[in-house]
């Protein structure tokens, strides 16, 4: 079998045991790079000979004491939002298309220290706000299932490399849905982990009460690997959670849902739901009753309001957060202003796009005087509702599954025009984000044309091995991971 | 809710923004189309419930007050659009009389 089609813990088998060499693989990985991705467009920058160098490095020492770690040699690719010391970091925006990071992401140093090797960094829409990749100053990526699809959003050069088999696995940041639709658009794996379980500091904020960073992967024992790797406290980011982090692969052993109880929501199979994707969603659910789960009807009354409360609080922390683009210590600065508002003015509309002006603009506007109260703290307060529904419904059950988006992957412009219809192509994945909760996106099917379908796993704050052990005895009994896109 | 040209120009500068004639009318329309979705959030009401800023319960972190290791001079202009000497070169802001 190719190496460019193995999973993460399958590639990881044969390095260890010495079938081959860090070289080969990179050599793999570029080749097939090569050839697929002038069409996909996954990377902002490709780092494959930076990577080579390394793998080098690592066979000639490994020959004398071969120690690996569980992703030594690993090709892995790095959303462009997520810092990589001396590897330009952009977020797809003009802002920071020359901005180099002085140092890495705490993620991105947990990986380095097992000498894992960075194989590009993927394209995003601007500052992970969007639901496509078009929003990308440098264009949109394709999606590998259909090139004339989106490979979803923010994290869609992702979750379209690890689809295309452009890398063996790799990391996106999930705010309102980042991780989990370009996942389920693009049929692989990706989990959102529990607010606080991953630390964020070297992840550029876009929304610090929302943003996590996960992991995209092509099946669910990987996303339990590189999830174990990159959980746990880091004192460099406050909001990090001291919560022991346990080894996620354990939970893979059990192969039944004996004494699991699954809720199933009302209000996520209502109208606008793609009859193609209830009808995978459903046949799943069925699937995991014959694996021992006990199905129960749930309600999340206050679902509807989700969308409503994420562009109010998220746009409201992204302009914030993005204030910092001023054009003084890094990034962009507009050539020929004439004082310091001057400068601040014109390189913010330099270097940033539509769609960020839009959030700042949406941002600013909800916290101005004399609107704060009626945006601004009446959206945390319905927030505090949707964090409640879900409590209550985890009292009556152990994970919930919905699907994970209302439709199948969408054509490239087909909302590039419309905020609004973009913004409720998120509706399934938002309020898992507003309750902090960790949920994995999952292939459970295709469409008549052939593109992904995902569902969603949702847990209990810090329960990942729950949601990871129903999606990986889900996934056991189907054989939806085994197809592949058909580019090459 | 709708929002007029002159809001939308009102809001850019707050936000430091420049935006062209044609960026204040696309937004006024956009922002006004939002807007409406959002009030969708009065159909709920919120008396007497409390806010939510922070998920898992969270109270300030606090570390002792220590010298650590910190980036360079260097490390830190390296991405400066403009240096003098060590520091960022910016614009007068200050007004001679």
């Amino acid at each position: 079998m190719a190496l460019h089609k193995l999973t993460l813990f399958e590639l990881q088998r044969k390095f260890a045991a010495g079938e081959v060499s860090a070289a080969e693989i990179v050599r793999a990985y570029g080749l097939r790079i090569g050839q697929v991705e002038p069409k996909v467009r996954a990377f902002v920058n490709q780092t494959r000979d930076q990577a080579m160098a390394q793998a080098v490095e690592l066979d000639r020492r490994l020959k004398q004491w071969r120690k690996t770690e569980p992703l030594m040699g690993m090709p892995i690719a790095i959303k462009d939002n997520i810092c990589t010391e001396g590897v330009p970091t952009t977020c797809s925006s003009r802002m920071l298309q020359h901005f180099v990071p002085p140092y890495d992401a705490t993620v991105v140093a947990k990986l380095r220290k097992q000498e894992y090797l960075l194989i590009g960094k993927t394209n995003l829409d601007e500052f992970a706000m969007g639901s496509s990749t078009e929003h990308s100053a440098f264009g949109p990526s394709r999606n590998p299932w259909n090139l004339g699809c989106v490979p979803g959003g923010s994290s869609g050069g992702s979750a379209a490399a690890v689809a295309a088999d452009e890398c063996v696995a790799a990391l996106g940041s999930d705010t309102g849905g980042s991780i989990r639709q370009p996942a389920a658009f693009c049929g692989v794996v990706g989990l959102k982990p529990t607010y606080g379980r991953v630390s964020r500091y070297g992840l550029v904020a876009f929304a610090s009460s929302l943003d996590q960073i996960g992991p995209i992967t092509k099946d669910v024992r990987d996303a339990a690997l590189l999830l174990g790797v990159i959980a746990g406290h880091d004192p460099m980011d406050s909001t990090s959670a001291d919560v022991p982090v346990p080894d996620y692969t354990k939970a893979l052993v059990k192969k039944h849902l004996r004494k699991l109880r699954v809720g199933v929501p009302r209000e996520f199979f209502t109208e606008g739901l793609d009859p193609e994707v209830e009808q995978a969603v459903t046949a799943a659910i069925s699937e995991l009753k014959i694996l021992g789960a006990e199905i129960k009807d749930i309600e999340l009354p206050r679902t509807d309001a989700a969308v409503a409360v994420y562009y109010v609080l998220a746009t409201a922390e992204a302009s914030s957060n993005l204030a910092r683009f001023d054009g003084v210590k890094f990034g962009l600065r507009a050539k020929e202003a004439k004082d310091l508002l001057d400068l601040y003015m014109k390189t913010r509309q330099e270097g940033f796009g539509p769609e960020v002006k839009r959030r700042i603009m949406l941002g600013t506007y909800v916290l101005s005087a004399g609107y704060y109260d009626a945006y601004y703290g009446k959206a945390q307060a319905v927030r505090t509702l949707v964090c409640q529904d879900f409590e209550t419904a985890f009292k009556e059950v152990d994970v919930i599954v919905t699907p994970a988006t209302p439709t199948p992957a969408f054509k490239l412009g087909e909302k590039s025009e419309d905020p609004l219809q973009m913004y409720l192509s998120d509706i399934f994945t938002i309020s898992v984000n507003l309750a902090g909760l960790p949920a994995i996106a999952l292939p459970c099917g295709f469409s008549k044309t052939g593109l992904p379908i995902g569902m969603q796993v949702i847990g209990r704050a810090f329960e990942e091995e729950t949601i990871l052990r129903v999606a990986h005895a889900y996934e056991q009994t189907t054989q939806w991971r085994l197809n592949k896109p058909p580019i090459r | 809710m709708k929002i007029t040209r002159e809001q939308v120009e009102h809001v850019a500068l707050l936000a430091r923004l420049r935006l062209t004639d044609e960026e204040k009318d696309v937004f006024a329309k956009q922002l006004s189309q939002i807007l409406d979705h959002v009030e969708h959030l009065n159909r709920y009401d919120t008396t007497g419930v409390e806010p939510t800023a922070t998920v898992i319960g969270q109270v300030n972190v606090f570390r002792e007050d220590e010298v650590r290791p910190s980036l360079t001079v260097e490390q830190a202009l390296a991405n400066a659009p403009d240096r003098e000497g060590d520091g960022f070169h910016v614009p007068k802001i200050i007004e001679e009389r």
